[in-house]
């Protein structure tokens, strides 16, 4: 049931994008069309999941006996960058079509916000390993479902019209707001299991 | 704080020697065709070529997949250079631009009705609403898809609501062209200065109602041109541009002045005398 509540938590409750405002640059930058959403979706929620396991075992074996919990940050930057270079490195090997559909979208991953955010508050959350891996994925899985959602809208904004200052990244912003405020109402949902 | 240095430096070390490791144990043979013709290329990455990037044309080519001169806005001087990595000869081709040909803006063509829909020439093209607003059905929505379309910032809208292209930053990479539901523009060579801005196939009668500036197929061009360039086809007059000498005698003679001649204007007036 824990992991039942972490994953509607990730997903709805705190949003990363519309509650917890993390990831904002990818997901401005790469929602004008379904397709690249799509794609940078896919590379989020596996590069979050694999993040969320090697970090907290980094944590839990290497910060935490040597009592350097002060240097989570920088060191979760170092973990998470090395990590997506040779996770590039690993499916360009492995699975040409998979880096050609990836394709730009993996190294822009590299210094996201989002995905130290997910290790961060995995730490905070005192989640054990499992419970941290779960959070990621649904934390990468609510990201992606604010991005496809917002990308169908972005699609329709193209073809709109628009006033000419509010062109481009001003609506885009404003409609994130808009949405933002309508899962607001996910707010409560689970209190019992989300303590 | 030594303890905190001495981890951090020993982790950034271990990464890098795990990094180093599997660059190698992971390298993937690339065609080192690929990389010098991917120099080669603007690497505007504009997708005029038809590739998703100027990286997926270069490994086209590459894999023999797209010819060499596949790249429009690079042109020759590119198409030249890949030619020699390739070792395959290129033919020279004249730079290109793109020309709006329709030149009947919002005072001279008719229009059908007021259209309120979304602002984009496919969307006020569709067969639901007559095929668009306009009456002729071949003439210019001025609505600027092209001009939304086109990455280098060639094109704007006229205070007619006609595109113009600038040459300075025209490319040729044809977006545009790909791009407009009624294929008014066309990609010609950069030296071609007489051009027919009408694409209406109706009857002369019928197209002088729908527009001041409507090809009426009178032939008079045809007569006027002293090298067999321009002919009246389907009631529209057409240039064979290999037999074209820019004189602009057709331009002259044609009543609706659906012919344009863009040499500087003394030249224009040795021709009409």
């Amino acid at each position: 049931m824990t992991y039942f509540g972490i994953l509607i938590g990730g997903l709805l409750v705190s949003n990363f994008i519309f509650a917890r405002f993390l990831g904002i640059c990818p997901f401005l930058g790469v929602s004008k069309k379904l397709e690249t959403a799509a794609g940078m979706s896919m590379a989020v929620i596996f590069v979050i999941t694999v993040a969320s396991m090697i970090t907290w075992l980094f944590n839990q074996f290497i910060l935490v006996p040597l009592g350097l919990e002060f240097l989570m940050t920088v060191s979760f930057i170092l973990v998470i960058a090395s990590l997506v270079q040779f996770v590039e490195m690993v499916i360009m090997k492995v699975s040409p079509v998979l880096y050609q559909a990836l394709g730009i979208y993996l190294p822009l991953i590299t210094t996201n916000c989002a995905v130290l955010g997910a290790a961060i508050l995995n730490v905070r959350s005192h989640y054990g390993f499992l419970e941290a891996v779960v959070a990621g994925f649904a934390a990468a899985c609510g990201w992606s479902l604010a991005i496809l959602l917002f990308a169908g809208i972005r699609e329709r904004l193209e073809l709109s019209d628009i006033p000419e200052v509010l062109k481009g990244f001003p609506i885009a912003l404003i409609s994130t707001g808009l949405m933002a405020m309508s899962f607001v109402g996910f707010q409560g949902l689970f209190q019992e299991l989300l303590h | 704080m030594l303890y905190a240095v001495v981890s951090l430096a020993v982790t950034g070390l271990a990464f890098g020697a795990l990094l180093a490791f599997a660059a190698q144990r992971f390298a993937v043979p690339v065609d080192p065709r690929v990389e010098a013709i991917k120099k080669e290329l603007p690497n505007a990455n504009c997708g005029g070529c038809g590739f998703a990037s100027c990286g997926a044309l270069a490994e086209a080519i590459a894999g023999g997949r797209a010819p060499v001169d596949g790249c429009g806005v690079g042109g020759s001087p590119v198409a030249q250079k890949i030619g020699e990595i390739m070792g395959i000869g290129v033919e020279d081709k004249e730079p290109q631009v793109a020309r709006v040909k329709c030149l009947g803006g919002k005072a001279e063509a008719e229009e059908l009705f007021t259209y309120e829909g979304i602002r984009d020439c496919r969307a006020a093209s569709i067969p639901q609403i007559q095929g668009g607003f306009k009456a002729c059905t071949y003439g210019c929505l001025g609505l600027g898809s092209c001009v939304r379309v086109c990455v280098f910032g060639a094109m704007s809208m006229g205070p007619n609501s006609l595109p113009v292209v600038d040459d300075t930053k025209c490319t040729a990479c044809g977006k545009c062209v790909a791009e407009c539901p009624r294929s008014i523009i066309e990609l010609v060579g950069r030296s071609r200065k007489v051009h027919v801005c009408c694409q209406n196939k109706d009857k002369g009668a019928v197209a002088r109602k729908l527009c001041k500036v409507a090809c009426i197929a009178c032939k008079r061009c045809e007569k006027a041109c002293e090298y067999d360039a321009i002919k009246v086809e389907n009631n529209l007059a057409s240039i064979d541009y290999s037999k074209c000498t820019n004189c602009g005698a057709c331009a002259a003679a044609c009543p609706p002045k659906c012919i344009i001649d863009e040499r500087p204007s003394e030249e224009c007036e040795v021709a009409a005398s």
